[in-house]
C-alpha cells in the first residue's frame, strides 16, 4: 500500500506509536476542552492509519533496529502477519474507543483528564509495542509499561477505596503474570544470552524446556487473559476503570495475552506438543463455562460483561488449543480451520465487548448507576443507545447473522470435522467440548437477554431515570463506529477470512483461501462447499425480505388500526415496576442449576420482621479455594520473617556482620 | 441456480405457509378425538388467525418499537426456518446459504427477540415468561445442535442438503447413535415448541406457563404473527425430525415426476407425525416447572451420548 513511496509498514506504525506518546504529554499542557475536542479525535485517527499499517503488513514483513535501550541492547521491531493482525485489530478497534472518549471525558475536572490522557496513550503505545517487539527486552518493557499505565488508568477513580483495591489486586496478578513470561523467556533463549525472538526461534529446545516454556507462557498469558483461576482481577477491575478503558482492556488488552500464546507457542517454539494443546482446550472450556455462568448471575452491569469477556476468552482459548492439536497430528487444514476461528473471534471480541462497554459508559453518565437493580427502561429515554446495543447484545450472543456467530460457526466446525484423531481419549474429548461449546454459546444468550432486557426495557426501576437524556454525539459516533464493525465482521466473512490467511499460513503453514473463496464472497466455505457452508448476507437478506414483505401484506389487507392501552398481564391492575424481574431474579434459574459452582450466601428475612428483605449474593468458590489458601501462607511466612525483626540496632548489626562473613567464606 | 430450483423453493416457502397452521389443527383434532370430544375440525387455526387480524390492535402504554417489530421478525425468522429444511425435494437454492449450525443460529434469534419483547412492557408475567423461555431455551439449543451434528458426522457435512441426500439413499443401516439422537430430538421438540410435558399451549394457568406468558401482551395482528409464527416453529421441527430420521421418499434434485409422490408421502408422514404428538400430549401430565432443567438435561445428555458414540464407535467404519 505504501511501498510506492518508501516507507514501510513498521515505519508507519512507530509514527503513530510517537504521535501518539506525543498526544499523551500535549494533554498535560492543553485546557480540557482542547483535549476532548482535538486530542481524541486526533489519537482516533493514528488508530485508523495504524490499522492501515496493520493490513499492508500482512502481506509483507518489515522490521526495524532502534538504537534506543541499553548499550548492546537496542530494540528490534518486526511485523510480520501476526503482529499486523494484531496492530489491525487494536487500530481498528481503538478508533470507536477514542472517538467515543472524546465525548466520556468532557466533564472531567483539568488534571486528571491531562494525566488520564497522558496513561490513555501510553497504554495504547505500550500495546502496539508489545505485538511489534522482536526480542525480549523490548517485549517486557512494554508489557510492563501496559500493565502500569493500564494499572494508573483503572485508579483513575482513586479516592474509593475498592478502585483502590481491584487495582491493587490487577497489578499483583499482572506482575506475577510478568514474571512468568520472563522466565519462559529465559529458558528459550537456551543459554545464548541473546534476547531477539530471531535466536529463539533458532534455539531446538528438547521436549522438557519446550514444555516447561508453555506452561510458564501460558501461566503468564493466562494471568493477562483471566484465564481460571488466574480471572480474579478482571470482574474487579473492570467496573472499577471508566468506561472506554474498560473497554481497551476487555477489548484489545486481553488480546495481548492472546498474541503471546500464539507467539510464544507457534512461532518461536519449533515443536508443539499434543497435551498442550489438550490443557488449553480443557482451561479454556472450564474458563469459558464459569465465567457465562458468572455472568448470568451479576448485579452490576460492567461485572456482568467482564465475566462474560472471561467466557469469551475462553473460547479463544478452546480455539488455541484445538489448533495446537491438529496441529501436532498433521491436520493442517482443520488446525488453520481452529486458527482461524481463534483469531475470527479475538477481533469480533474487540468489536462486540468494546461496544457494551462504551454503551455501559453511556448508562451510567447518563444515570450515574451501574447497579441493574435500579436501571430499567431506557429505550424510551436513549433510542440510539438503545439500537447500538441491541446490535451489541445480540452479536455477544452468538446470533446471525452478526459477527459473533461467524467465529462460533468456524469453531464448531473445526469440532465437527475431527474425527479421526490417533488417540481414543482425544476423540472423546471432542463431542464433550463441542457440547460445552454449544452449552456456553446457548448460555450467552441467556446473559444478553438479562442484560439488554434489565437495562432498556420493561420500567424504570427507580424515579430518577426519568430524567435521563441520549448519550451525546460523540460517544454515538464511537459506538456506532464499533456497531458497523460488529455487522460487517458477521456479514462479510469471506474478506476477513481472507486477510486471517496470511497469518494462519505463517503459523501452521496452511492456508484456507483457495477453498474459502471458491464459492464467490457470498458464501464461507471453508473446507469444501459439501461439507459446510454459510452465507450470512443471503440470511440476512431472507430475513429482511420476509420482514419487509409480511409487513407490506399487513399493512395492506388489514385496516391498521392501533390503540394504546394499558398492559393486560392477566388482568391483574396494580402493577409497579417492581413486580419486573430484577437481575437477581431473571439469574435465578442459573443460579439454581449450577448450584454447585456458583456459592449464594442468603439473607432472609424473619418471620416476625416489619421491614422484610431479602438479599442473595453470589461469591466465586475459586476466591476461596485458590486465593485465601496463598494469602494465609503468605501471612505465616511473613510472621516467621518478621521475626528477625527486633528493631534493636545492636542485632541488626551482627546481621551485617554475619553476611559479611558469610560473603567473605564464599567469595575465599 | 436453475429456475426449476428456484420455483421449488418458492414454492415450499408458500407450502409451509399454509401447512404450518393445518398441522396444528390436525395436532388439536387428534388430541380432541383421543380425549373423546369431536374437535374443532382441521381448519380452526386459520378461523383463528383471520379473526385475530381482522381486530383492532391494542399496545400496552409503554410498549417500544422492539415490542412492535418483534412479531415481524419473529415470523420472518420462522418462515425462512422452515423453508429451509428440505420437505419434498432437496432442489433448493437457499440451503448453502444456512447450514444446520445458521438454522439453530435463526431459532435462537427468534427466541433472544421474543423473551426481550416479552420483557419490553415491563409486566411480571412477562418477565417471568422471558426468564422461562430462555431457561429451556439455553439447554434445548445445545441439545438441538449436539442432535444436529449427530447426523452431520454421519454424512460429513453440516448442509441440510447433503444430510438428507446421504441418510436418504444410504444402504439402511441402523446407527446406534441417531436412535439416542432421535429421543433427545423429540424432547427438545416438545420444549421448544412449548408443548405439554413441559408447557401447556392450550392454558393461560397463570404460574405454569411459559410460551403463553411471553405472549400476553400481544393482541390482534402481532399476535396472529406470533401464533403463526409458532406454528410455523412447530412444522420446521416436525419436518426436520422427519429430514434425519425418516428421509426416504424425498424427491432428488431435478426429478420431476417423484415430485407428487414426494409431496404426498411427506404430508402422510407430518399426519402420522402430528398423531404421535397428539398422542404423546395427552398421555403424559405437565410436569414442575423445576422439573424441567432435568428433563432438558436428559435430552442434552443423550444428545451428547450420541454424538459421543459416532466419534468412538462408527467413525472408523
Amino acid at each position: 500500500m505504501f511501498e510506492q513511496f518508501g516507507i514501510l509498514p513498521v515505519d508507519i506504525a512507530m509514527g503513530v506509536i510517537v504521535s501518539w506518546l506525543l498526544l499523551g504529554v500535549s494533554g498535560l499542557a492543553l485546557k480540557p476542552s482542547y483535549i476532548t475536542r482535538y486530542v481524541f479525535p486526533v489519537s482516533a485517527f493514528g488508530s485508523l492509519v495504524l490499522a492501515l499499517a496493520g493490513l499492508a503488513g500482512l502481506t509483507e514483513t518489515s522490521s526495524a533496529i532502534l538504537p534506543f535501550g541499553l548499550p548492546g541492547l537496542p530494540f528490534h521491531l518486526r511485523m510480520d502477519a501476526l503482529t499486523s493482525f494484531f496492530l489491525l485489530l487494536l487500530g481498528s478497534a481503538s478508533v470507536g474507543i477514542s472517538l467515543f472518549s472524546a465525548g466520556y471525558f468532557r466533564n472531567m475536572e483539568k488534571g486528571a483528564l491531562a494525566l488520564l490522557t497522558l496513561e490513555y496513550h501510553v497504554f495504547m503505545a505500550a500495546m502496539a509495542l508489545v505485538f511489534m517487539a522482536d526480542d525480549a527486552y523490548l517485549f517486557m518493557v512494554a508489557w510492563e509499561s501496559m500493565a502500569l499505565s493500564s494499572y494508573f488508568l483503572v485508579t483513575t477513580d482513586h479516592d474509593k477505596l475498592e478502585v483502590r483495591r481491584a487495582g491493587f489486586l490487577y497489578l499483583l496478578i499482572a506482575h506475577v503474570g510478568a514474571i512468568a513470561i520472563l522466565m519462559a523467556f529465559g529458558v528459550m533463549q537456551g543459554g545464548h544470552g541473546d534476547y531477539t525472538f530471531d535466536t529463539m526461534r533458532h534455539a531446538h529446545l528438547s521436549p522438557f524446556w519446550a514444555s516447561v516454556t508453555f506452561l510458564l507462557a501460558l501461566f503468564g498469558f493466562g494471568a493477562k487473559a483471566g484465564v481460571l483461576p488466574l480471572h480474579a482481577w478482571l470482574p474487579e477491575a473492570h467496573p472499577a476503570a471508566p468506561s472506554p478503558v474498560s473497554a481497551m482492556m476487555s477489548g484489545i488488552m486481553l488480546k495481548t495475552a492472546i498474541y503471546g500464546m500464539l507467539r510464544v507457542t507457534f512461532d518461536l517454539l519449533g515443536t508443539q506438543l499434543w497435551w498442550w494443546g489438550v490443557l488449553a482446550l480443557t482451561l479454556g472450556l472450564i474458563t469459558a463455562l464459569f465465567g457465562v455462568i458468572f455472568a448470568a448471575v451479576q448485579e452490576d452491569m460492567k461485572r456482568l460483561l467482564a465475566y462474560s469477556s472471561i467466557e469469551n476468552i475462553g473460547l479463544i482459548l478452546v480455539g488455541f488449543g484445538l489448533a495446537l492439536i491438529f496441529h501436532h497430528f498433521d491436520k493442517d487444514t482443520l488446525a488453520a480451520l481452529a486458527l482461524t476461528a481463534t483469531l475470527y473471534h479475538a477481533v469480533n471480541h474487540a468489536f462486540m465487548k468494546g461496544l457494551l462497554f462504551l454503551g455501559t459508559g453511556s448508562v451510567l453518565h447518563a444515570t450515574g448507576e451501574r447497579n441493574l437493580a435500579r436501571l430499567g427502561g431506557l429505550i424510551h429515554k436513549m433510542p440510539r443507545l438503545a439500537l447500538l446495543m441491541l446490535v451489541g447484545a445480540l452479536a455477544t450472543a452468538g446470533l446471525p447473522p452478526l459477527n459473533g456467530f461467524v467465529s462460533e460457526w468456524l469453531l464448531l466446525q473445526a469440532f465437527l470435522f475431527s474425527p479421526g484423531l490417533p488417540h481414543d481419549y482425544i476423540s472423546m474429548l471432542v463431542p464433550i467440548a463441542a457440547a460445552a461449546v454449544a452449552l456456553t454459546a446457548a448460555l450467552a444468550g441467556y446473559v444478553m437477554v438479562k442484560f439488554y432486557g434489565v437495562i432498556f426495557l420493561g420500567q424504570p426501576r427507580d424515579e430518577k431515570l426519568a430524567q435521563v437524556h441520549d448519550a451525546g454525539i460523540w460517544e454515538r459516533i464511537g459506538m456506532t463506529w464499533m456497531a458497523i464493525g460488529c455487522i460487517a465482521l458477521g456479514v462479510l466473512p469471506v474478506f476477513v477470512i481472507l486477510h486471517l490467511d496470511h497469518v494462519t499460513d505463517m503459523l501452521v503453514h496452511q492456508s484456507l483461501a483457495p477453498s474459502a473463496a471458491k464459492s464467490g464472497w457470498l458464501l464461507l466455505t471453508p473446507i469444501n462447499a459439501e461439507s459446510a457452508s454459510y452465507g450470512p448476507l443471503i440470511l440476512l437478506f431472507c430475513i429482511v425480505i420476509g420482514v419487509l414483505l409480511t409487513v407490506s401484506v399487513v399493512k395492506r389487507f388489514y385496516h391498521g388500526r392501533l390503540r394504546r392501552g394499558a398492559a393486560w398481564d392477566c388482568g391483574y391492575p396494580a402493577q409497579t415496576a417492581r413486580m419486573q424481574d430484577s437481575a437477581e431474579g431473571f439469574g435465578q434459574p442459573i443460579r439454581h442449576i449450577f448450584t454447585n459452582f456458583v456459592e449464594v450466601v442468603r439473607k432472609l428475612p424473619a418471620p416476625n420482621d416489619l421491614h422484610p428483605h431479602y438479599h442473595a449474593e453470589t461469591r466465586d468458590r475459586l476466591w476461596e479455594l485458590c486465593y485465601v489458601p496463598i494469602r494465609r501462607l503468605n501471612e505465616a511466612i511473613s510472621a516467621q520473617v518478621g521475626k528477625l525483626q527486633h528493631g534493636r540496632i545492636h542485632v541488626y548489626l551482627l546481621y551485617s556482620f554475619l553476611t559479611l562473613l558469610a560473603l567473605l567464606a564464599f567469595v575465599k | 441456480m436453475s429456475i426449476s430450483a428456484l420455483l421449488h423453493q418458492l414454492f415450499q416457502n408458500v407450502l409451509v405457509l399454509l401447512a404450518a397452521p393445518l398441522l396444528l389443527g390436525w395436532i388439536n383434532q387428534c388430541r380432541a378425538w383421543l380425549q373423546n370430544r369431536s374437535g374443532p375440525g382441521v381448519l380452526q387455526p386459520f378461523r383463528t388467525l383471520l379473526k385475530l387480524f381482522h381486530k383492532d390492535a391494542v399496545l400496552a402504554h409503554n410498549a417500544s418499537a422492539l415490542f412492535r417489530a418483534t412479531p415481524y421478525i419473529l415470523f420472518a425468522c420462522m418462515w425462512l426456518a422452515a423453508a429451509l429444511v428440505p420437505v419434498i425435494a432437496t432442489d433448493m437454492p437457499l440451503s448453502p446459504a444456512v447450514d444446520v449450525i445458521a438454522l439453530v443460529g435463526i431459532f435462537a434469534l427468534a427466541r433472544v427477540f421474543i423473551a426481550l419483547a416479552a420483557m419490553d412492557i415491563g409486566t411480571s408475567f412477562g418477565t417471568m415468561g422471558a426468564r422461562r423461555e430462555m431457561l429451556v431455551g439455553f439447554l434445548a439449543e445445545p441439545a438441538l445442535l449436539m442432535v444436529l451434528f449427530t447426523a452431520s458426522a454421519i454424512s460429513h457435512s453440516t448442509s441440510l442438503i447433503t444430510i438428507v441426500e446421504t441418510l436418504a439413499h444410504k444402504q439402511f443401516v441402523l446407527y446406534p447413535s441417531m436412535a439416542f439422537a432421535a429421543v433427545a430430538f423429540i424432547m427438545v421438540l416438545l420444549a421448544e415448541n412449548a408443548r405439554i410435558p413441559v408447557d401447556n399451549p392450550t392454558t393461560h394457568l397463570e404460574l405454569t406457563m411459559i410460551h403463553e406468558a411471553m405472549v400476553l401482551e400481544y393482541s390482534a395482528r402481532h399476535l396472529a404473527l406470533v401464533e403463526w409464527a409458532s406454528a410455523l416453529k412447530l412444522l420446521a421441527y416436525a419436518t426436520i425430525g422427519i429430514a434425519l430420521f425418516v428421509p426416504w421418499g424425498i424427491a432428488g434434485i431435478g426429478d420431476w415426476g417423484a415430485l407428487p409422490g414426494a409431496m404426498l408421502l411427506m404430508f402422510l408422514k407430518l399426519a402420522i407425525v402430528g398423531a404421535g404428538l397428539a398422542l404423546l400430549e395427552t398421555l403424559s401430565a405437565k410436569m414442575r416447572i423445576f422439573r424441567v432443567p432435568e428433563f432438558m438435561g436428559t435430552a442434552f445428555l443423550l444428545a451428547v451420548l450420541g454424538l459421543l458414540t459416532h466419534f468412538l464407535l462408527e467413525s472408523g467404519a
